[in-house]
C-alpha cells in the first residue's frame, strides 16, 4: 500500500492551504504530519481521506488514481480531532458501525467488534452507552472502530489533543505499538514535535502549506533542513552570521567553526547556525579557545533535573541546558564563556 | 531589581482577600429580578387562561350575553359526533401537514446549514421575510395560485400539461400546502440552531466508515438530531391546530377544523362559554398529544 501525493495544491478562495506537496509514503510505516497550527496538515489529510478534493495534483494508492474516488469507497480508517463517537448508538453499535454499513451479520459484527475491544484494551464496555466512557476510553472506541474494516490505510487528525498530559504520553506509546503490531500504514497529524518524535518512522515537517522536510525524527532533530524546522522541532539556539570559507561561521566578527557546510550555500552569504543546548558548555571564564564566545550569566533555571543557563553573548542570548553532575560553579551576572563544540553547529540558509 | 518584587507580592496577596469579601449567598435582589417575568407571564398569560377557564363553565343567556354559573352544559355539548369528527380531523391534519413539513424544512436546513455564511444569512433573512407575511395574506395568495381563473394550472395548460385549466381549491391538498407554507419558516428557524451546532466530523466519520451521503443522513443525521425534529414537530402541530383562517380560505366546510368552529362560536353564534370549553378541551388534547410525543421520544433514547 504505497501513498503517492503527485504536485498535490488546494485552495479555500484565496487561501493556499497546499502548495505543491509532493511526497511518497512507503508501506506499513507511521507518518507524522507536522507542523503549527494553519500549516496545512490537517488539509493534507483530509485530502488523502477524500473528504477534500486537491485543486491540483493526483492521489494515489499502489498506482491506482484516487483522486475522484468518494470518501466512502476509499476504506480508510480514520480518527477524528474530535473522536466523532456517533452519541445515538453504544461503545458495540459505534465499533460495529461500518460493518453494519456492509451488510454484516449480527454474529459476526458482535464477534469482530469484541476482538476489536480486546486489541484496544477495552473489554466489557460493549453494550454501554459512549456518554459513559472517559476521555481515554473514548480514545479508545475511536481507533477500534476506524479499525474495525481493515482499512489500507489508518488516518489520525490530532487523536490525542484532547487528553491530558499525561495520558497522552501513554497513549502515544500505545498507539505506536498497536501500529507496530498490525503493520499498518498509518499517517498521524499532530502539532505537537514529542508526540511526532515519539511515534513516528517519518516526519513530515510543513509550514504555511509546504512540505519543510521530510525526514526520520532523529534526523529533524539533528539535521534541520531549515531554520523554520530548527526552531519547531526541540528547543535550538539561532545565531545569525556570516559563512566564511567552507569551515567558518562569523558571528559578530568572530569566527566560529563548523564540521561541514551544506554544498549549496555560497560563500559569504548569510545563514543561520544551529546549536542545541545540551551540546553548549559554560566554563569559568578564565578558559579561551577554539569557539569560545564571552558573556554573561543572565538567567539560571535549576529544574532539578535539568538546569537551563541563559547566557547573554552581546546581543545574543544562548541556553544551555546541563545535568546536576556537571553543573558549572556560576549565577546570575557572572562573566563566562560559553563553548559552541564544532562538531554540533549546523549551517543553516537563512 | 528588587525594587519592583515586593509591591507585585502584596498586590497577589490582596486579591483573595477581595475575593473573599464579595458575597456568596444569593441576595433577596437577585430573585426581585425575576418578578418581572413572573409578572408579566401572569398577566398576559395565566391571568387571561384562569378568565377563560371560567368562562367556559358559565351559562350562556340567548340572545345576550353569558352569567356566572358553574355547569358541564358547555363541555357535554360539545361531545357530539359533529365537533367529534372536527376535532379528529383538526388534529390529522394538523399532524399530517407537521410531518410534511418537517420532512421538507429537515434536509433544507441540513443543506442550509452547510452553505457558506453569507448565503446562510441571505437565505434566513428571506425566511424572516415569509415570517412577517399574515396568514391572511398566505391563505388568499394560495387561493389565487391555485384557482381555476388565475392560478397556475392556467401555465401548466398553457404547457400543455393540463387538458384544462382546473380549480384546485378549496379542497384538502390546498389547505395542506397553505399549512405547510405557513410552518415551513417556523420549523426551519427551530431545526436551525440544532443543525448549524452538529460536529461536521459526525457525517464525516459515518463517511469514512463506508456509508454514502445519504445512508449517513439517515443513520447519523437524523438520528442525532431526533430531539430537534421532536420539538420541531409539536411547535409545527401545535402551530396547525391553532391555524383558523386557512382552512375558511382553502378548505370546504367539512374541513373545518376546531379553531374554526372555535371563532364561529365566540364571534359568529356569540357563544363565548361554549367557545371557551372547546378552546380548554382543545389544549387538553393539545397538551396530551405533546407529553405522548415527548414519551415517546424519551424511551427511544432509553432502548438506544
Amino acid at each position: 500500500m504505497t501513498l503517492r501525493l503527485e504536485h498535490v495544491s488546494k485552495s479555500f478562495g484565496g487561501l493556499q492551504a497546499l502548495v505543491d506537496v509532493d511526497l511518497e509514503f512507503p508501506h506499513g510505516r507511521l507518518i507524522c504530519l507536522l507542523g503549527p497550527s494553519g500549516c496545512g496538515k490537517t488539509t493534507l489529510l483530509r485530502c488523502i481521506a477524500g473528504l477534500e478534493t486537491p485543486t491540483e495534483g493526483r492521489i494515489r494508492l499502489d498506482g491506482r488514481d484516487l483522486t475522484d474516488v468518494p470518501a466512502h469507497k476509499r476504506n480508510f480508517g480514520m480518527v477524528f480531532q474530535s473522536l466523532a463517537l456517533f452519541p445515538h448508538l453504544s461503545v458495540g453499535e459505534n465499533i460495529a458501525y461500518g460493518l453494519t454499513i456492509r451488510g454484516v451479520d449480527k454474529a459476526g459484527r458482535r464477534r469482530r467488534t469484541e476482538e476489536l475491544l480486546q486489541l484496544v484494551r477495552l473489554p466489557g464496555v460493549i453494550d454501554r452507552p459512549v456518554s459513559q466512557l472517559s476521555g481515554g476510553q473514548r480514545q479508545r472506541v475511536a481507533i477500534a472502530r476506524a479499525l474495525a474494516l481493515n482499512p489500507a490505510l489508518f488516518l489520525l487528525d490530532e487523536p490525542l489533543s484532547a487528553l491530558d498530559a499525561k495520558l497522552r504520553e501513554t497513549m502515544q506509546i500505545e498507539l505506536r505499538l498497536l501500529q507496530r503490531r498490525l503493520g499498518i500504514s498509518t499517517i498521524v497529524v499532530t502539532h505537537d514535535q514529542r508526540e511526532a518524535m515519539t511515534m513516528a518512522d517519518i516526519v513530515v515537517v510543513m509550514d504555511h502549506g509546504r512540505v519543510q522536510q521530510v525526514a526520520a525524527p532523529l534526523d529533524t532533530y539533528r539535521s534541520p533542513s531549515n531554520a523554520f524546522v530548527a526552531d519547531f522541532i526541540g528547543i535550538s539556539n539561532l545565531v545569525p552570521g556570516t559563512l566564511r570559507g567552507r569551515d567558518a561561521v562569523l558571528v559578530h566578527g568572530q569566527p566560529i567553526r563548523v564540521a561541514s557546510v551544506p554544498a549549496a550555500i555560497a560563500e559569504g552569504t548569510h545563514v543561520t547556525l544551529l546549536i542545541r543546548p545540551e551540546e553548549v558548555h559554560v566554563r569559568p571564564t578564565e578558559t579561551n579557545g577554539e569557539n569560545h564566545l564571552r558573556g554573561e550569566v543572565s538567567f539560571v533555571r535549576d529544574l532539578g533535573a535539568s538546569i537551563e543557563i541563559t547566557v547573554r553573548c552581546g546581543e545574543q542570548q544562548l541556553l544551555a541546558v546541563t545535568t546536576p553532575r556537571e553543573r558549572p560553579p556560576i549565577e546570575i551576572g557572572d562573566a563566562v564563556a560559553v563553548e559552541l563544540p564544532a562538531s554540533a553547529c549546523v549551517v543553516l540558509p537563512s | 531589581m528588587t525594587g519592583p518584587a515586593p509591591a507585585s507580592a502584596s498586590d497577589e496577596l490582596r486579591l483573595p482577600r477581595a475575593a473573599a469579601t464579595r458575597p456568596t449567598s444569593p441576595s433577596l435582589r437577585q430573585h426581585a429580578l425575576l418578578l418581572y417575568p413572573a409578572a408579566m407571564l401572569a398577566v398576559f398569560f395565566v391571568v387571561p387562561f384562569g378568565i377563560m377557564l371560567a368562562v367556559s363553565f358559565f351559562h350562556r343567556v340567548e340572545g345576550a350575553f353569558y352569567e356566572p354559573a358553574f355547569e358541564f352544559a358547555n363541555y357535554a355539548r360539545f361531545l357530539s359526533p359533529f365537533f367529534g369528527k372536527a376535532l379528529a380531523f383538526s388534529i390529522w391534519i394538523s399532524a399530517l401537514a407537521a410531518a410534511a413539513v418537517v420532512c421538507v424544512a429537515f434536509p433544507f436546513t441540513y443543506f442550509l446549514t452547510r452553505m457558506r455564511r453569507p448565503a446562510q444569512v441571505r437565505v434566513l433573512v428571506f425566511i424572516l421575510a415569509v415570517l412577517s407575511l399574515s396568514e391572511v395574506i398566505i391563505g388568499f395568495s394560495w387561493s389565487t395560485l391555485l384557482s381555476r381563473t388565475a392560478g397556475v394550472s392556467n401555465l401548466l395548460y398553457f404547457v400543455g400539461l393540463l387538458a384544462q385549466p382546473v380549480a384546485w381549491t378549496p379542497s384538502f391538498g390546498a389547505l395542506l400546502v397553505g399549512l405547510c407554507y405557513l410552518c415551513f419558516p417556523y420549523s426551519v428557524l427551530v431545526l436551525y440552531p440544532a443543525l448549524s451546532r452538529l460536529d461536521p466530523e459526525l457525517p464525516e466519520a459515518s463517511r469514512m466508515l463506508g456509508a454514502s451521503p445519504l445512508r449517513t443522513f439517515f443513520s447519523v443525521v437524523v438520528p442525532v438530531l431526533r430531539r430537534s425534529i421532536i420539538s420541531a414537530l409539536i411547535l409545527v402541530f401545535v402551530f396547525n391546530l391553532g391555524a383558523f383562517l386557512l382552512p375558511q380560505v382553502l378548505g370546504r366546510p367539512e374541513h373545518w377544523t376546531l379553531s374554526v368552529l372555535i371563532t364561529d362560536q365566540a364571534i359568529f353564534q356569540s357563544n363565548i362559554p361554549f367557545a371557551a370549553a372547546m378552546a380548554v378541551f382543545l389544549m387538553l388534547v393539545c397538551l396530551a398529544l405533546v407529553a405522548l410525543t415527548l414519551m415517546f421520544g424519551q424511551q427511544r433514547r432509553l432502548e438506544g
